[in-house]
């Protein structure tokens, strides 16, 4: 398979912050891959460093068999991006700054128009209107727009979906399900660990190193614990009950109940008269499947 | 108030001591309706998850509720004080959290603790045990005199937390305050709220992690400028029979999809 993106032992430093630690990965064409982490992790400067924008200070990163470092020239006219932060023309209209990019790339948004069609046709009708006028959602559709205008190879998107809604996020995914038709690589960077289903492959990271690189399906057969899932009305209780049980390895709150495992692996009865010395009688436990934010806390 | 006293009233009164009433909110900008009657009552001691989908109409609502924003029409009663005439009696009985703004960078752990306190009008007496006792229970003592640029975005939302409630307010905004924090980071954030709310503090907050929404003793859901859902997560998963919170706020918080 043909790749798309391949680091080897990149290490980047910020005075005597290290903000990569010996990154090394690869991408393959036509994948959607994510890289989930929280703010901090080193995410954006790995962007930067794909996107030709940042030099490594150690190590090689080549993009669609390019280096980063000589041919960045040729690389960026195969680069569509997607900042953090939105940074489109505010005081000219969705129209205005559409046609701009376009016209940067030496393209037209006639010429590319059905790539954009699915994203743009949701803006359109404002297209007069100033970028800096439009909402959270309508310029998160105004910047992919133009970060594809050009038809790039690879998308790379920074925290498209950071501070967004939960059905605006999920909207976002599916626009970037139907690019891949068009046979374009796409890389995006999530704290919201519930995104990593989206992709076919997700990079945990954390304080500039890379976790774990897995399928997001295999993710549950790499946690290595047996895991059980607590419910009980007073969940502040509950969990102070667990945390001051002998024989507990981790508790972690999820949603209306809270992730165990035991020192010893195996589930241990004993749990049950702890809660209730504790005051907790109306306790349901049972075993779950891990899921990827439970890989997350186990590797971290 | 002791601890115990403020166990007993969570489990048994919450219900009949509302922190926040707000009856027939209206807030208009020009002729665009932000907030259109609002309905609803926060109480004592309880975590209070206030949703909605970006433009919903959730700002402008915890802007008014914090006395930053007059309304156009409605009775907001917050800690007491009526939100129309007596907005700064509300500020100084409440604390406020955001993602975006907690603590100044540029000053270390130690100045930001005393400017808060001072702002609040504590007696320097008090503000120094309230920071000895804070410092300790954060395991924070090192940072002391760390400047707040240099801290882990962990360490510094759960600082901001500790100082937005250094006063003792009656009610703590928490606006995304774990927006990009990592999940340990986050779950130990959600051990302080509900820390804070067993003491009696009611928590007022938002979330864009659905499953945060979990943790709340109520969530509301705004949906266009209105409240489309108020319950506890296990009764609004049971109405929507879906099994989670981000099922229900798929179906409920943006009309015209699905």
């Amino acid at each position: 398979m043909k790749k798309i993106i391949e680091a080897s032992g990149i290490n980047k430093f910020f005075g005597a912050k290290q903000a990569l630690k010996n990154i090394s990965f690869s991408v393959n064409e036509g994948e959607m891959f994510g890289f989930i982490g929280p703010d901090g992790a080193g995410k954006t400067t790995l962007f930067r460093i794909i996107t030709t924008l940042l030099l490594p200070d150690e190590g090689e990163m080549k993009v669609m068999g390019l280096n980063c470092l000589t041919d960045y020239k040729e690389l960026r006219r195969n680069i569509g991006y997607m900042p953090g932060r939105f940074s489109l023309y505010q005081d000219l209209s969705v129209e205005e700054n559409l046609n701009f990019y376009a016209t940067v790339f030496g393209t037209t948004v006639k010429e590319n128009y059905d790539l954009i069609y699915d994203i743009y046709s949701h803006i359109e009708p404002f297209k007069n209107r100033l970028a800096g006028k439009l909402s959270g959602g309508m310029k998160q559709k105004l910047a992919l727009s133009c970060a594809l205008i050009h038809k790039p190879a690879l998308l790379v998107l920074d925290e498209p979906t950071t501070g967004v809604d939960a059905v605006s996020r999920s909207e976002f995914w599916e626009m970037l399900k139907k690019l891949r038709q068009h046979n374009i690589t796409i890389i995006a960077s999530t704290p919201y660990m519930d995104e990593a289903m989206r992709c076919d492959r997700v990079a945990l990271i954390q304080e500039g190193k890379i976790l774990t690189i897995e399928q997001p399906k295999k993710i549950r057969a790499g946690f290595s614990k047996k895991l059980f899932r607590v419910k009980a009305s007073q969940k502040y209780k509950l969990i102070n009950a667990l945390k001051s049980y002998q024989g507990i390895n981790t508790a972690f709150p999820f949603g209306d109940s809270v992730h165990i495992t035991f020192k010893e692996n195996e589930f241990n009865d004993s749990i049950y008269e702890h809660l209730k010395k504790m005051g907790i009688t109306d306790v349901n436990i049972e075993e779950t499947s891990a899921g990827i934010e439970d890989r997350f806390l186990e590797l971290m | 108030m002791t601890r115990e006293n403020s166990v007993l009233k969570r489990n048994k009164k919450m219900k009949n001591n509302p922190v926040i009433s707000v009856k027939n909110l209206v807030k208009k900008f020009g002729s665009f309706t932000a907030n259109e009657n609002l309905n609803f009552e926060v109480y004592e001691g309880e975590i209070f998850g206030f949703l909605g989908a970006n433009g919903a109409g959730k700002t402008t609502a915890i802007r008014i509720l914090t006395g930053l924003s007059e309304l156009t029409s409605g009775e907001v009663t917050v800690a007491g004080f009526n939100a129309k005439k007596q907005p700064e009696q509300i500020k100084k009985n409440i604390g406020y959290m955001c993602q975006k703004f907690s603590l100044y960078e540029d000053m270390t752990v130690k100045e930001n603790i005393i400017l808060y306190g001072g702002i609040y009008g504590m007696r320097m007496k008090l503000i120094r045990e309230r920071m000895h006792s804070l410092l300790e229970r954060l395991n924070f003592e090192e940072y002391r005199d760390s400047l707040i640029a240099d801290l882990p975005l962990g360490l510094k939302q759960k600082l901001a937390f500790s100082v937005a409630i250094l006063h003792e307010p009656r009610i703590v905004f928490l606006d995304e305050p774990t927006s990009g924090v990592d999940p340990v980071t986050r779950r130990q954030f959600w051990e302080m709220i509900y820390e804070t709310a067993d003491r009696g503090i009611t928590v007022f907050v938002t979330t864009h992690y659905m499953e945060e929404a979990e943790y709340c003793d109520r969530v509301s859901i705004m949906s266009e400028g209105k409240i489309v859902a108020l319950d506890t997560p296990a009764e609004l998963k049971k109405q929507y029979q879906v099994g989670s919170m981000d099922e229900v706020f798929i179906k409920i918080a943006r009309p015209g999809i699905n």
